[in-house]
């Protein structure tokens, strides 16, 4: 049973309604079913939320860690796209 | 057989505590890191059942028994539970197989008991009847792969199916006791559920690819406490440290 390993799946939990499901870790089973009640046995013994997603690892694309300097440092230039760089008017108060 | 609701809760706590303490023998040992938590989340479910009914029984009978003096301090003559329970884990098919036998009776039990007119077994149930459903799930579909799966694990799947069986109509007894407690509305009828546990049971087979085994001769007698030699080395362990230091607390 143990000879062929299980494939990987990423877990992801909504920790209410209304929130983005979060990725909190991973988990190896069979099949999506099982992969379900291992990311539930798992990942939700203490209340952690209302809703699970399990994906298989293997159908995520990522970016190359070599990429990194043509992916994000352009971004790191350009500060003015960070709401902080206006002034808010006091009339506004807390954002 | 039960002859007070003290009885009956009693052997529905005696279920609880002998599967619950079953399933903790896995910690350590079970195949896969996720079933590893999965067992035990489960054990924990049926061991808070379990205390929870105790408590009650303690209450009904009204000589200051607590939850540890009716779980540590009664011998195997004295424990009423479903001999299915205390069999040995065997390999995880049988675990299984058993948690399915047990869950597949457990759900449609919970489900009816939570229209006791007894508002603390109604309670109780409330809270057991969800856990079941789990129970119910996680063991059927682990059956459904076992059977479905390799012919090592079909073979496994069945054998301990065949072994089990005989230990499954005691699910469904009842006695003058029990039909008085059904005709009061405090307790669950046997009939409608056996009903639902051979729905659930075989849909779950055919899935699995399973062949459901011929009802003959059933086993019978833990209520009544009379137990397999399984159950006795089962309360020297559980009952060890109570029993070599009374009253030890931490």
């Amino acid at each position: 049973m143990t000879d062929a390993p299980m494939p990987l799946w990423e877990v992801f939990i909504r920790a209410k309604a209304g929130l983005a499901h979060r990725h909190v870790g991973s988990v190896h089973a069979a099949d999506p079913e099982m992969a379900l009640q291992a990311a539930r046995d798992v990942y939700t013994r203490r209340g952690e939320g209302v809703s699970l997603w399990v994906v298989p690892s293997a159908a995520i694309t990522a970016s190359d860690p070599g990429d990194e300097a043509a992916l994000f440092e352009p971004a790191t230039a350009k500060p003015y796209r960070h709401p902080t760089f206006y002034t808010m008017p006091k009339e506004v108060g807390d954002m | 057989m039960p002859i007070t609701l003290f009885d009956y809760v009693l052997g529905l706590a005696d279920d609880a505590l002998v599967l619950g303490h079953r399933l903790s023998e896995w910690c350590g040992h079970a195949p896969l890191l996720e079933e590893e938590l999965a067992l035990a989340n489960i054990g924990l479910d049926l061991i808070g059942q379990a205390r929870a009914l105790y408590d009650y029984a303690g209450a009904l009978e009204g000589k200051g028994r607590d939850q540890d003096a009716l779980a540590y301090l009664r011998d195997a003559p004295q424990y009423s539970n479903l001999l299915l329970v205390e069999q040995p884990n065997g390999d995880f098919a049988m675990t299984m197989a058993r948690q399915f036998l047990y869950a597949a009776y457990a759900a449609p039990f919970w489900r009816a008991t939570a229209g006791s007119k007894d508002a603390t077994l109604a309670r109780i149930a409330v809270e057991a009847q969800h856990q079941a459903d789990y129970h119910l799930r996680h063991a059927g579909e682990w059956l459904v792969r076992l059977g479905d799966g390799t012919a090592e694990s079909r073979r496994r799947a069945q054998g301990t199916l065949d072994a089990l069986w005989p230990y499954t109509g005691e699910l469904f007894e009842s006695n003058e006791m029990v039909a008085a407690f059904v005709a009061d509305g405090l307790a669950a009828d046997p009939a409608p559920i056996r009903a639902g546990w051979n729905k659930t049971v075989d849909a779950v087979l055919a899935e699995a690819t399973l062949t459901r085994p011929a009802d003959s001769w059933m086993q019978t007698g833990g209520r009544r406490g009379r137990h397999s030699e399984h159950l006795g080395y089962l309360l020297a362990e559980l009952q060890f440290l109570q029993r070599a230091y009374p009253g030890a607390g931490w």
